[in-house]
């Protein structure tokens, strides 16, 4: 995030600081001061830190562009569109949140509002087809007025309440969509199924832009593609403009902001409208490229994963905002399948391992801790005679199967995965407090337990495993990094 | 609701609901008050306490013989029950608070908020992996004949209600005699009022934290278990709206004031039930969410709130 402010020049010829709102030079070099690694790893990043902008954001378009040219399989063009999506509604919250700092929690409801419009005016369900040129304005218009409702009420208000009143907003929004597939209007007789309520709209009419009718996902993701790019650098150029250094100022102190003479609550709606309309453009894209719409992909889950998109890149910054995006949509994707997400589970496990144990003999005199812990635990299962499940009811990926001479799976996996899911989150929270000696003896049995939880339990519930995946990874990375990983953390000066 | 009578009762009746609703809402709204006038975060975890305190409360029932079953006198399983989901759901707190928002003091605002999600996810998914996502029920009845109760005239006040509403209005006055009589009491207001200062008076600002959420969290049990006596149904999902309930009446209340807080709940639950009698029960949440904005829009701080005067 650079700033158009005057840089000071360091008489050691070091490089450029760029100042941002409310920091000296003192606070500008904080990280530098920081930076006490070295090594290869630390060398790389620091060369990977010099690499500029622009031949990033080429080298994602780069890749963006050579996917699509290499490959027609439906389903990664599939998942391309959803990333793109994925990267409009985390551009949208990016300036609500990033930028102007307002809680919008209600985020999912105007993605949803534009997707059911887009709906009701492509479809047979009220029997309007119109033409994708002038609904898709008049959507996006529409839904950056619903946004200017929204917002209404919480113009006095402080952020915590904007939280709650967009919460409200987005879980009436599903209530509304549920329960409207049988109004009775006073004036007429029969009931309107206007929604289609769970059953949601089908049969939906694709884009039609310029004569040419999308046929498949590659077309809506080289719109989408079109979108992002020239996105990207109007964005880029509104950070620049007063607009953009008044947002910024807000967040960071909205009382001097007023001082200052910003008009604090124009902007914050501009804000907030901005961010709604990109989520209805989202929302057409999204019925017209899935050819049906309901409304359970717009709740709580969607919107924490944009959050978790946007904090995770660092809020406020449009790279990280992609990264993100890139991170939480397709994490989801890989998930999915079991096989997957289980060596995604190990690489992990033994990457939080090596970090915890630096060198390589501790490491390794863990790993085998986690050994002989199986062994006494198989031994344990033996000697009370528990029955053991077959290893083809649970072995389903390679590492299971390679597993398997070694962990004992009990029968009655329900109630043993159950017990070591508590007993897990048990230790890891008496962990946390323990002292070194205690960690050192007590991390093999607890990373047994996290591979005997998921052999057992988690591999079988993908949907749920997610879900307490992205929970903990929120929470960890709230602890860990609050400012996320291309945000920077803010160094106050008192 | 042909003859005025009936429609008297009718009213008594969607009333006496109300009420029922809105103890509960109050004491879940208790929680999130008392957390917002000590720390200023919102704990949206903190109706997934209120579902853990729920379970928690339906596995003592199971654990002492079941609903028909019972190894003990019925007055004594009831008891346990509260007493063992207060205790569960206000440990459960203490652990939330160490270790999603102590870390996070003094980050900036969005922080414990991100965080917060995060643990609702991990509790709801915990949970539904522990007790899978069918519906249990608590099945009342089979103890407590559904005759037993009040009658006045038409209206109807079965005794799980009795017992709901009494034991709301004794937490309450527990609760108002806790923050006005004790020591700690005095700290957790005189923290809420000025944290640097408190910190300067030697309070111990992390110790009365915790007993603030062990404090908050335990009467969200409480109201887990009183859903479960009177509404039966325990789910994994249900803290979700019902936390946002609580959390809608704190706010109508006045967020940070304790008499606002229970205002707003009974407010509100009297709100729903009259909107899903006599208007439109699929809309009663946006009937709600209505009466939040308008309550929002004439008073900004909520009925009971004070008006907040920041110094610069």
């Amino acid at each position: 995030m650079d700033t158009p402010q005057t840089s000071a020049e360091d008489s050691a010829g070091r490089a450029e600081v760029v100042l941002g709102i409310g920091t000296d030079e003192w606070v500008a070099r904080h990280n530098e001061r920081l930076i006490v690694d070295s090594g290869p790893l630390a060398r790389l990043k620091d060369t990977a830190s010099k690499i500029p902008n622009l031949v990033r954001w080429l080298l994602v378009l780069l890749i963006a562009v050579a996917v699509p040219l290499g490959t027609s399989n439906p389903y990664i063009m599939r998942v391309g569109v959803n990333l793109g999506l994925f990267i409009l509604l985390s551009y949208g919250l990016n300036i609500v949140v990033g930028y102007a700092g307002l809680l919008d929690l209600g985020y999912a409801a105007f993605y949803g509002f534009g997707a059911y419009a887009y709906a009701l005016v492509s479809s047979d369900q009220l029997g309007h087809h119109w033409k994708t040129y002038i609904s898709v304005p008049i959507i996006v218009v529409a839904t950056a007025l619903l946004g200017f409702l929204v917002s209404l009420p919480s113009r006095r208000l402080m952020g915590d309440y904007l939280a709650i009143v967009t919460l409200f907003f987005g879980q009436v929004f599903v209530q509304v969509v549920l329960s409207s597939d049988s109004i009775t209007f006073p004036w007429a007789t029969d009931s309107i199924d206007i929604t289609g309520g769970s059953n949601g709209i089908p049969a939906l009419d694709p884009f039609v832009l310029f004569g040419h009718k999308f046929l498949n996902a590659k077309d809506y993701y080289w719109l989408l593609l079109a979108i992002i790019v020239i996105l990207t650098l109007t964005i880029t150029r509104i950070n620049r403009t007063r607009i953009g250094r008044a947002w910024r100022t807000i967040r960071e102190d909205s009382l001097a902001a007023q001082a200052m003479g910003i008009s604090i609550n124009r902007l914050k709606f501009m804000a907030f409208i901005v961010g709604a309309a990109l989520a209805g453009l989202a929302g057409t894209i999204l019925s017209a490229v899935q050819g049906a719409v309901f409304v359970n992909g717009f709740d709580l889950p969607l919107l924490t994963l944009v959050y978790a998109a946007i904090i995770l890149g660092g809020s406020g910054s449009l790279p990280g905002a992609v990264m993100g995006a890139i991170v939480m949509s397709l994490l989801p994707e890989f998930l999915r399948v079991p096989s997957y997400s289980e060596i995604l589970f190990f690489v992990v496990l033994i990457l939080v391992i090596g970090a915890m144990r630096r060198s390589i003999k501790s490491f390794a005199i863990t790993l085998l801790g986690i050994f002989v812990t199986g062994i006494i635990v198989r031994g344990i299962f033996l000697s009370l005679s528990v029955k053991s499940l077959p290893r083809d009811e649970w072995a389903t990926g390679v590492i299971g199967r390679f597993l398997s001479h070694w962990l004992f799976v009990p029968n009655n996996r329900l109630l043993w995965g159950n017990a070591s899911f508590v007993l897990l989150i048990a230790l890891i929270a008496y962990l946390t407090q323990a002292s070194p000696t205690i960690k050192r003896i007590l991390l093999p049995v607890a990373a047994f337990l996290g591979i005997f939880l998921w052999e057992v339990r988690l591999i079988q519930q993908p949907s749920t495993t997610r879900q307490l995946i992205i929970g903990t990874m929120l929470i960890v990375l709230m602890v860990t990094k609050p400012q996320g990983f291309l945000g920077k953390a803010r160094v106050e000066v008192l | 609701m042909d003859n005025g009578v009936q429609s008297v009762d009718y009213f008594g009746q969607q009333m006496v609901n109300g009420i029922t609703l809105g103890g509960v809402y109050a004491l879940i709204a208790l929680g999130y008050t008392l957390v917002y006038g000590v720390l200023q975060i919102l704990n949206f975890a903190h109706g997934d306490v209120y579902m853990i305190g729920a379970f928690i409360g339906f596995f003592v029932m199971v654990g002492l013989g079941g609903p028909s079953h019972a190894v003990v006198p019925v007055a004594v399983m009831i008891f346990i029950m509260f007493a063992v989901s207060m205790l569960g759901s206000g440990l459960l707190g203490i652990v939330i608070e160490k270790f999603a928002y102590r870390p996070l003091r003094n980050s900036p605002r969005i922080a414990p908020l991100i965080s917060a999600l995060g643990v609702s996810l991990l509790l709801q998914n915990g949970a539904l992996l522990l007790f899978s996502g069918s519906i249990r029920s608590y099945d009342t009845s089979s103890f407590v004949p559904i005759t037993a109760g009040i009658h006045l005239g038409g209206v109807t006040i079965d005794g799980m209600r009795i017992l709901v509403l009494v034991l709301a209005l004794i937490l309450m006055f527990g609760l108002s005699r806790w923050v006005n009589g004790t020591q700690v009491g005095r700290a957790m207001r005189a923290i809420a009022f000025d944290r640097d200062a408190a910190i300067m008076m030697g309070i111990n600002v992390d110790r009365v934290i915790m007993w603030t959420f062990f404090v908050g969290s335990a009467l969200a049990g409480a109201a887990g278990v009183m859903v479960g006596l009177v509404f039966l149904r325990v789910y994994s999902y249900m803290g979700f709206l019902a936390g946002l309930k609580g959390f809608t009446a704190a706010v109508v209340g006045g967020i940070g004031s304790i008499p606002g807080a229970m205002l707003g709940g009974v407010l509100l639950g009297i709100a729903e039930s009259m909107t899903s009698a006599y208007l439109s029960p699929n809309f009663s949440d946006a009937i709600t969410f209505l009466l939040l904005i308008a309550v929002m829009l004439i008073k900004p701080r909520g009925l009971l709130g004070r008006r907040a005067i920041v110094k610069v």
